[in-house]
């Protein structure tokens, strides 16, 4: 077996690239040290010393506004210094390679970078590429990983559900798009969950999704049945029409999570979305607003599940 | 060496906390060791004072050389720091360098109207400009040697020593 890249040779996180190969001990691990940053998030002064003088880059060569935001909020809580890059916007349209941006931020004095790429696998290409005092965070990397994602959406589950070890997960939408619901797929089967659904039209399905150790439902009804959590997935705009779908009316009616549908699953279980929303496309804005809505206390948790893996690699 | 009784020690500094009391005293252990001793020196001060625990992980100064601890506990301090007393507790007193941790982080949570220190155990060895107010017991331990706190599941407190 190849070591794990993430990994130093004593088995701490060095860089977080994807949930794949992490251990349930590891991912627990972050998920403790994020309810430590939970409580500081609560007080009147919301920011430690940790990461004093650290220089965190956020390397976005994709838009975002909430993850970017959270990142950069988790960087300047731990009192490090948070410099923002759109690099789509600049460098890169005047034709300077990837690994030349990350020379040259290195140069200045960079400890971390947190990258966003359509491509994936940059995030990995950087870490193989900085030196060895550099972290690297993928946050977000084409149709790859999403980890920082998994590990809030992780710690929200356990934060309603306790324990891992008797829920019946459901992930819904257009998984064959999400890095998302990959990340999500890898942490709760490592986790020990013991029934992970994926509910998605069979355009929307990647081929050999059951390798990953998932029910495959392409009737929602059957697939909310009896669960205790629903992962929505958000549809990608450019996904609404042309091969994949009819329409996103014709989405809704099948794919959209409304109340009615809800009914079917537990009456304590919880939804989530990892944003931006979609209102009357997969989730019906009753839902999203709704009791069992979880999906605001996921974006807060984000901030201290995001403080917690930079602390941990800032420290490995 | 003989040790001293921890449990004897608790109640020694129970009789040094009580003629300092104010209105406005509160207690907070520092975890781990700390929060044992202050559970049970507010039991034995009648169980009213508030109380609230300190993990000191995210304000060490040797992070940069060790990293974060496996083990961090959240804080919690579920009442106002902004002009209480703080009677600040701790098991053993060695350099300071946890005591500085937990004032910079009681400072985030307000502005205390004062801080005093309240330690088991004085083992000598200071590393920075801080001394408790109220001290169980003095012991002379050498560079080498490692004094720790336990706590049995008969919630009883028992001191060791180990060589390095």
């Amino acid at each position: 077996m190849t070591p794990n890249p993430q990994l130093t040779d004593t088995g701490a996180l060095r860089h977080l690239l994807t949930i794949e190969g992490l251990s349930a001990k590891l991912i627990h691990s972050i998920l403790d040290t994020a309810e430590s940053f939970v409580s500081v998030g609560e007080r009147e002064v919301k920011k430690v010393p940790l990461l004093r003088g650290k220089s965190i880059f956020n390397l976005f060569f994709e838009a975002s506004t909430r993850t970017r935001t959270t990142f950069e909020i988790a960087a300047k809580r731990l009192s490090a210094d948070v410099v923002n890059l759109n690099v789509s916007a600049s460098s890169q349209s005047k034709g300077e390679t990837l690994l030349d941006t990350v020379d040259n931020l290195s140069a200045m004095g960079a400890d971390m970078f947190v990258v966003r790429h359509a491509q994936s696998g940059a995030a990995h290409f950087i870490a193989r590429h900085v030196a060895p005092h550099i972290h690297v965070v993928n946050a977000g990397d084409g149709r790859h990983a999403h980890p920082t994602q998994g590990l809030l959406d992780m710690f929200t589950i356990r934060r309603f559900k306790k324990d891992f070890t008797q829920l019946r997960v459901a992930v819904v939408g257009d998984v064959m798009h999400s890095r998302v619901a990959r990340s999500e797929i890898h942490a709760l089967t490592t986790l020990g969950v013991p029934e992970v659904r994926v509910i998605a039209p069979r355009t929307l399905l990647p081929k050999g999704v059951e390798s990953l150790g998932v029910h495959v439902f392409n009737d929602m009804r059957a697939g909310l049945k009896d669960v205790d959590v629903v992962m929505m997935l958000r549809l990608q705009n450019e996904r609404m029409s042309g091969p994949f779908l009819p329409s996103a009316q014709e989405y809704f009616k099948y794919y959209g999570l409304t109340a009615d549908k809800l009914k079917l699953a537990k009456p304590d279980a919880i939804v989530m979305h990892p944003g931006p929303m979609n209102r009357g496309v997969e989730i019906d804005s009753s839902v999203a607003d709704g009791g069992q809505a979880v999906i605001l206390p996921q974006v807060t948790f984000g901030i201290a599940v995001r403080m917690a893996v930079m602390s941990m690699l800032a420290g490995a | 060496m003989k040790l001293p009784d921890p449990e004897q020690l608790t109640q020694q500094l129970v009789q040094a906390i009580k003629p300092r009391l104010r209105a406005n005293t509160v207690l907070v252990g520092i975890h781990t060791g700390g929060a044992w001793v202050a559970e049970k020196v507010q039991q034995q001060l009648g169980g009213k004072l508030p109380l609230g625990t300190l993990d000191i992980s995210f304000y060490r100064d040797d992070f940069s050389r060790i990293g974060l601890h496996p083990q961090v506990t959240p804080s919690a301090i579920a009442f106002e720091i902004e002009d209480a007393h703080v009677i600040l507790i701790d098991d053993v007193l060695h350099t300071g360098r946890t005591i500085r941790a937990a004032m910079n982080e009681l400072y985030d949570y307000g502005r205390p109207a004062a801080i005093e220190l309240a330690v088991l155990i004085d083992r000598g060895g200071r590393e920075l400009p801080i001394a408790a107010d109220m001290v169980g017991a003095r012991l002379d331990l050498t560079e080498n040697q490692n004094i720790q706190l336990t706590l049995a599941p008969n919630n009883k407190l028992t001191l060791s020593l180990h060589e390095r």
